[in-house]
């Protein structure tokens, strides 16, 4: 298997993580679910750092962010596909 | 092929009480802040002894002395420790530690400043600590089924890859470990925070679940209600875990957990620095999330090991237990690989498996046991940071 750009836990989720660094802006990613090795494709936004989150699904102001299958906060603004999601457009549901 | 984990032995020292250590050390332990002085003299005078300064020790009071007394006279009832010289102050308290320490059977003897001064304490202190190094270096290692390790965990200046890589690494080993009759252990109270109805439901009986949720709800209540001035948002995730791209304390959590496996319960939930009381199997103990914190309450409670997975990369290590740093970050490989001990980077390529990652984390604890220096053991990394409850008095 080709090395992946980004990983996926779960097929719940909407939001996968950068593995490789310095991945540019229309970079045509191949991406894994870790639950089952599955793969597809999906092309970056934006230059997103190693360990940030790329957004797999549109997604507006107050929708649930979902990783591991899991709640992990909401959005603050709206995202579309392949953009960067981290805390400039999603928040704690917590503090 | 599958390993065969039964079968694995680490040489190591069995000490007076039947424990298994892995290190060796001959301790100069401060029963307080001002005799830190005296004892990193006699340390100094005697070599192949270790002191541990730390900040606290006078004018403390209810549970805060308890938790204090529990951290000094664990840390020196550890297997990895051969022998201790305690100082204090005055001696009552000086007995105290020494009295806690003895049970164990290993040789202690205090030593106390007041009516002495500095130089007849350091005279006296160092003539016991030639006799305890000289002795403990002959001491011999035997050969101890790894069932009888007992091994700690705590992720620290994580990110996303923690969770996907090494965080998971812990837990397989878990897994794998845990049936061979290990004691386990985790804890970061404030980090479970997101995933505590998932922690809850990990527990191996509904009484050690109620333990953990007392613990956790405890931690709201008593500490951020009283004393947050907006939110935790400022602290948790930390500003290298946002770096690393951890967005949320839920997200962080969800991570941190993946370090319990799959299959793994715990048995029950602990205080600070308490040790397992309910036989083999995995603890979750009430600790702070900050690394050394953490770990020095962990091996006050009896843990010899410590895996400690890290994705920005965390520099921590401990005085006396040796902690194992894992990393699948590239980054963070790239440019600080001296603090790693276990490279998981593969499992993000997907060239390595969890299956195959927790193996390689089995394989460097064997090597770890058996006298092989961690990445922090070798750059000097020894923090010794109490945990503190409340103002002195």
């Amino acid at each position: 298997m080709n090395k992946p750009q980004l990983l996926v836990h779960d097929h719940e989720d909407n939001v996968g993580v950068v593995v490789v660094e310095d991945l540019a802006a229309g970079t045509e990613m191949l991406c894994v679910v870790t639950a089952d090795n599955s793969d597809f494709r999906l092309t970056a936004k934006a230059d997103i750092p190693i360990g940030h989150k790329v957004a797999l699904k549109p997604m507006k102001a107050g929708d649930t962010v979902t990783k591991y299958g899991e709640d992990i906060g909401r959005m603050i603004a709206d995202v579309a596909v392949g953009e960067h999601v981290h805390v400039h457009n999603c928040k704690t549901k917590r503090w | 092929m599958a390993l065969d984990f039964s079968s694995m032995t680490v040489k190591a020292w069995r000490r007076e009480n039947g424990r298994v250590g892995v290190r060796n050390h001959v301790l100069i332990l401060p029963v307080d802040d001002i005799s830190n002085a005296a004892c990193e003299a006699v340390a100094n005078n005697v070599k192949g002894t270790m002191a541990i300064p730390h900040a606290y020790g006078r004018l403390q009071f209810g549970e805060d002395l308890d938790l204090h007394f529990r951290t000094i006279i664990g840390t020196g009832a550890n297997p990895n420790v051969a022998a201790v010289v305690v100082i204090g102050i005055e001696p009552e308290w000086t007995q105290i530690v020494v009295d806690g320490i003895a049970r164990t059977g290993k040789p202690v003897h205090g030593v106390s400043i007041e009516q002495k001064g500095d130089f007849e304490t350091i005279r006296q202190a160092s003539w016991k600590a030639k006799e305890f190094v000289q002795w403990a270096s002959e001491q011999q290692k035997e050969d101890c089924p790894i069932g009888e390790l007992w091994i700690s965990t705590k992720c620290g200046e994580s990110d996303t890859t923690t969770g996907l890589s090494s965080c998971p690494t812990v837990g397989n080993m878990y897994d794998k470990l845990l049936p061979e009759g290990i004691y386990g252990c985790f804890g970061e109270t404030s980090e479970i925070t997101g995933a505590e109805h998932i922690c809850v439901k990990r527990a191996a009986t509904p009484e050690a679940g109620e333990a953990f949720m007392k613990i956790f709800r405890a931690y709201q209540d008593e500490v951020i209600e009283p004393f947050k001035t907006s939110d935790l948002s400022d602290s948790q995730p930390t500003k290298g875990n946002i770096l690393g791209g951890l967005t949320t304390i839920e997200e962080k959590a969800l991570g941190n957990l993946e370090k319990i496996g799959r299959t793994s319960t715990y048995i029950d939930a602990i205080g600070p620095a308490v040790a397992p009381g309910k036989g083999a199997g995995l603890y979750f103990m009430d600790t702070s999330s900050a690394a050394a914190e953490c770990v020095t309450l962990m091996a006050a409670a009896g843990y010899v090991i410590h895996t400690f997975p890290t994705g920005q990369g965390n520099v921590i290590g401990n005085p006396i237990v040796p902690v194992i740093k894992i990393s699948g970050n590239p980054r963070t490989l790239r440019t600080m690989s001296e603090h790693i001990d276990v490279d998981v980077t593969g499992v993000l390529t997907r060239e390595m498996t969890i299956d195959e990652a927790g193996d390689a984390l089995i394989a460097m604890i064997l090597r770890t046991a058996n006298g092989r220096c961690t990445a922090s053991e070798a750059l000097g990394h020894r923090e010794f940071s109490m945990t503190k409850l409340y103002r002195s008095a």
